[in-house]
C-alpha cells in the first residue's frame, strides 16, 4: 500500500492519477496535505501538483468520459470528504481501465459511491443558491455569509454572475475562510481579513438604513404567509435544517 | 418611504394572499441578457413556512377590497376585515429589493377585484410592465388573471408575465355556483382558451422568427379547492385531467380547504385541512403527468377515492397484481416506473446501470430503490422472490406495519390533538 500526499486540489488529485500509472502503483492510499505525523517507514510519497501531468490526465480522462463526467469528478472532489479521495481515484482508474464509457455504470462501487457524492454536493450547492442572504452595505456592495457543508462556492459563481448581473455581491464562506466577489465585470475569489473590521457580524455597522427597513419588511412577509392550522414543523426542519438558521434573515 | 404603513400593507396582503398555493417559479426560459437584474430560469424555493409550504415567490395581493361575495374567500365583499391596497410602486420596490437580496425567485400577484376586471387586470399588469420595462427585471412573474379580464388585457400580460394562471377554485360548475355565486365558469374558462391559443400561436412565431417577444413562457395553471365542497377524488381529477388536456395547463394546484369563515354552506370551522388527501391528489397528478398513468387507472366509478393510507401507485399496484412481479432486468422504463418504490430517477438508473450487467438486490438499493415497498413488486438478478404468493392486501398490510410514512405520522399527531 502507497500512501500518496497531496495538496487537496483538483489539479493535485489529476497529477496524483499520473503517479499511479507513472510508478504502477497498485494499492494506494490519498491524503490531502496533512502534517506528516510519523512512520516514515511506511511506503509515503509526497505529490507536488504539475500542470502538466494534471492536463495530461485530464485530457486523457476527456477521451474516456464525457465533458459532464468530469464536471461531476470535479463536484464530487469538492465535498472535501474524509477518505473519498480514494473512490475518486478508483473511478478514474476504472475509467481508463475499461473498454467502454463507464459513467452509467452504477452496478460499480466507484461509479455509485461518485454519484452519491455528487448527489450531496449538488443539494448543498442547490441551498446555497436558495439560502444565500445578501445584505447592501453602505459602499453598494451586496453581502452575504454562507457555511456550507462542503466547498461549493467555486460551484455557485455562475449561478449569482447570471442572476446578479448589475449589483457588486460578495458571497463569503466563513468557516473556509474565503469569498467571491463580483464587480460588475468579473468575479475573484477574495479572502477578508475580519480583524480589522471586529466579528464578522459588525458588518452590520456597514449596513445602509434601507436594509434594515428591507430585513424587517422580509422577516414580517414570513411570519404573514405562514397558515398556523397546517403547522408541520418536522417537515419545516427538513426543508431548513437548523444549522443554516443562523444567516437566514427570516430565521433570526 | 412609510415603513409602517408599507408593513401594515404587507401583513394584510401577504396574509390574504397565502391561501392561493400556486408558488412553482420553473418552467421559464427568461435570461439576463440585458446586464439586468435577474433570470428566471429555474425555481428555487428560498425558504419555508412553518407549515413546510415552500416560499419562492413574493407573493401578495394588489387589494384585499372586491365587489364578489364567494363563501371560501376572505376577501369576500360582506367579510368585515381591515382593506388594504398597494400601490403599483409600491409593489415595484418590494419585488425589487427582495430579489436583489435573494429573498424570492419573483413575483406572484392576485388581486381582489377593485371595480371591475379589466381596471384590475389593467393594474396588475401595470406592475409587470413597469417590472420588465424601467426595472430591467427578469426574475419570474406570475399574474392572476382576474376572471372576465378583455383578450387585450390578457395579451398584454402574457407578454410580460411568465406564467398566468385562472383560478378554477371548484372541481365542478355547481360547486362554483354554490360557493361563488358571482362567478360563472364561463368566464374562467375564456381567459384560459386565450391564452391557450395565444401560447401556441407566440410559440409557432418563435420557431420562425427568433426575434418574436416571448408570450407566458411558463404557460398556464390552476387551482381547485379541496373539501370545502362534496366533489369526490375521481371527479376532481377528471376535472384536472379536462384541464390538463384541453387548454395545456402546466399544472393544476389542489388546496386543501382553510376554514376561515362561519357560512352555512362550508365545513364547520373546527373542520381540519384535509392535508392527506391534498397530498395524495398531488401524487396522483405526477402519476398523470409524469408516469403514463391514464387518469381512470387511478381512479374511476368504482373507485372514486384515492387510498388515504397508502399512496396512489401502491394502490394501483396492489389492484393489478396480474401484472407483477416486473423483472427489472428486462422490463421497458414504462413498466419500470409504474413499480411502487421506483420513482423518475432510479428508473433512469436501472435502465442505464443494466447494459453493464444484470442488478441484484443490493445495487439496486444502493441506486435509491425503496426496496421495503419494491420488492413484493420485482425480480432482479438473485433466487430471492419476495412476493412468495402474498394477496394485494397481505402486501399492503406489510407494507404498511414496515413504513408508515413519515408525513401521515406526522398529520396523525395533528389529528390527535383535536
Ligand atoms: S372574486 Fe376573488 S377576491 Fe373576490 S371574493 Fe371571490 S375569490 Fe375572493
Amino acid at each position: 500500500m502507497t500512501t500518496l500526499i497531496y495538496d487537496g486540489t483538483f489539479e493535485g488529485l489529476l497529477t496524483v492519477v499520473f503517479e499511479i500509472y507513472d510508478r504502477r502503483l497498485d494499492r494506494v492510499n490519498l491524503q490531502r496535505n496533512q502534517p506528516d505525523t510519523a512512520a516514515f517507514f511506511e511506503n509515503k510519497l509526497q505529490v507536488t501538483t504539475d500542470e502538466i501531468r494534471a492536463n495530461r490526465v485530464l485530457k486523457g480522462l476527456t477521451q474516456r468520459i464525457s465533458a459532464m463526467g468530469i464536471q461531476r469528478l470535479y463536484a464530487a472532489h469538492l465535498a472535501e470528504m474524509e477518505g473519498e479521495d480514494n473512490n475518486l481515484v478508483g473511478y478514474i482508474r476504472y475509467a481508463f481501465d475499461a473498454a467502454q464509457n463507464i459513467e452509467e455504470d452504477y452496478g460499480n462501487r466507484f461509479v455509485l459511491r461518485v454519484s452519491e457524492m455528487v448527489r450531496m454536493v449538488r443539494r448543498e450547492k442547490h441551498r446555497m443558491e436558495a439560502f444565500v442572504r445578501f445584505q447592501k452595505l453602505k459602499d453598494d456592495i451586496f453581502y452575504a455569509a454562507v457555511e456550507p457543508d462542503f466547498n461549493v462556492l467555486p460551484l455557485l459563481i455562475r449561478h449569482f454572475k447570471s442572476r446578479y448581473a448589475d449589483q457588486k455581491w460578495i458571497i463569503y464562506d466563513l468557516r473556509r475562510k474565503y469569498g467571491i466577489y463580483y464587480d460588475l465585470h468579473d468575479t475573484q475569489y477574495i479572502s477578508l481579513d475580519f480583524a480589522n473590521i471586529g466579528k464578522p457580524a459588525n458588518i452590520i455597522a456597514a449596513f445602509t438604513e434601507e436594509e434594515t427597513i428591507y430585513q424587517h419588511l422580509w422577516k414580517n412577509y414570513f411570519t404573514s404567509v405562514n397558515i398556523p392550522s397546517r403547522k408541520n414543523t418536522r417537515l419545516h426542519v427538513r426543508h431548513i435544517p437548523k444549522r443554516y438558521w443562523k444567516h437566514l434573515t427570516e430565521k433570526i | 418611504m412609510n415603513v409602517d404603513r408599507i408593513t401594515g400593507k404587507l401583513n394584510i396582503l401577504a396574509d390574504a394572499a397565502k391561501y392561493d398555493v400556486s408558488c412553482a417559479s420553473s418552467g421559464s426560459k427568461r435570461k439576463n441578457e440585458n446586464k439586468g437584474l435577474g433570470n428566471a430560469s429555474n425555481g428555487i424555493c428560498h425558504s419555508y413556512t412553518e407549515d413546510g409550504r415552500c416560499v419562492s415567490l413574493l407573493k401578495i395581493l394588489l387589494t384585499n377590497h372586491c365587489i364578489f361575495d364567494c363563501a371560501y374567500c376572505v376577501s369576500r365583499k360582506s367579510n368585515d376585515i381591515q382593506r388594504a391596497a398597494f400601490t403599483v410602486q409600491e409593489v415595484v420596490d418590494l419585488t425589487i429589493n427582495f430579489y436583489r437580496r435573494n429573498y424570492i425567485e419573483g413575483l406572484f400577484l392576485s388581486s381582489g377585484i377593485f371595480k371591475d376586471a379589466d381596471f384590475t387586470m389593467e393594474r396588475l399588469v401595470r406592475v409587470a410592465k413597469k417590472l420588465r420595462t424601467e426595472h430591467n427585471f427578469n426574475g419570474y412573474i406570475h399574474l392572476k388573471s382576474i376572471p372576465g379580464a378583455s383578450d387585450e388585457l390578457m395579451n398584454e400580460a402574457g407578454l410580460y408575465a411568465d406564467r398566468l394562471s385562472v383560478n378554477l377554485e371548484m372541481p365542478t360548475e355547481a360547486g362554483l355556483k354554490l360557493l361563488a355565486p358571482d362567478k360563472n365558469q364561463a368566464d374562467m374558462i375564456k381567459p384560459m382558451g386565450y391564452l391557450k391559443s395565444a401560447i401556441i400561436q407566440r410559440t409557432e412565431e418563435k420557431k420562425l422568427f427568433k426575434k418574436a417577444p416571448i408570450f407566458a413562457p411558463a404557460g398556464q395553471s390552476t387551482q381547485v379547492i379541496i373539501g370545502a365542497t362534496p366533489e369526490n377524488d375521481s371527479q376532481v381529477l377528471q376535472s384536472a385531467n379536462y384541464f390538463y388536456k384541453n387548454f395545456n395547463l402546466k399544472r393544476v394546484y389542489y388546496s386543501g380547504y382553510v376554514p376561515v369563515l362561519a357560512d352555512s354552506r362550508l365545513p364547520a370551522l373546527n373542520t381540519t385541512v384535509p392535508m392527506v388527501r391534498e397530498n395524495r391528489l398531488y401524487q396522483a397528478d405526477w402519476l398523470m403527468r409524469f408516469y403514463g398513468f391514464k387518469v381512470n387507472e387511478i381512479v374511476n366509478d368504482s373507485q372514486p377515492h384515492l387510498d388515504l393510507d397508502i399512496d396512489p401507485k401502491l394502490s394501483w399496484a396492489i389492484r393489478n397484481m396480474q401484472v407483477f412481479p416486473i423483472d427489472i432486468n428486462k422490463a421497458d422504463l414504462q413498466m419500470i416506473l409504474r413499480i411502487p418504490g421506483i420513482g423518475l430517477q432510479s428508473a433512469q438508473k436501472i435502465v442505464a446501470a443494466r447494459r453493464f450487467g444484470r442488478l441484484n438486490w443490493d445495487q439496486l438499493k444502493k441506486i435509491g430503490v425503496a426496496l421495503n415497498r419494491a420488492k413484493f413488486f420485482i425480480t432482479c438478478n438473485s433466487s430471492q422472490f419476495e412476493r412468495r404468493d402474498l394477496t394485494g392486501s397481505s402486501i399492503k398490510q406489510f407494507i404498511l406495519a414496515t413504513s408508515q410514512s413519515k408525513f401521515l405520522k406526522n398529520t396523525q399527531v395533528q389529528l390527535n390533538l383535536f
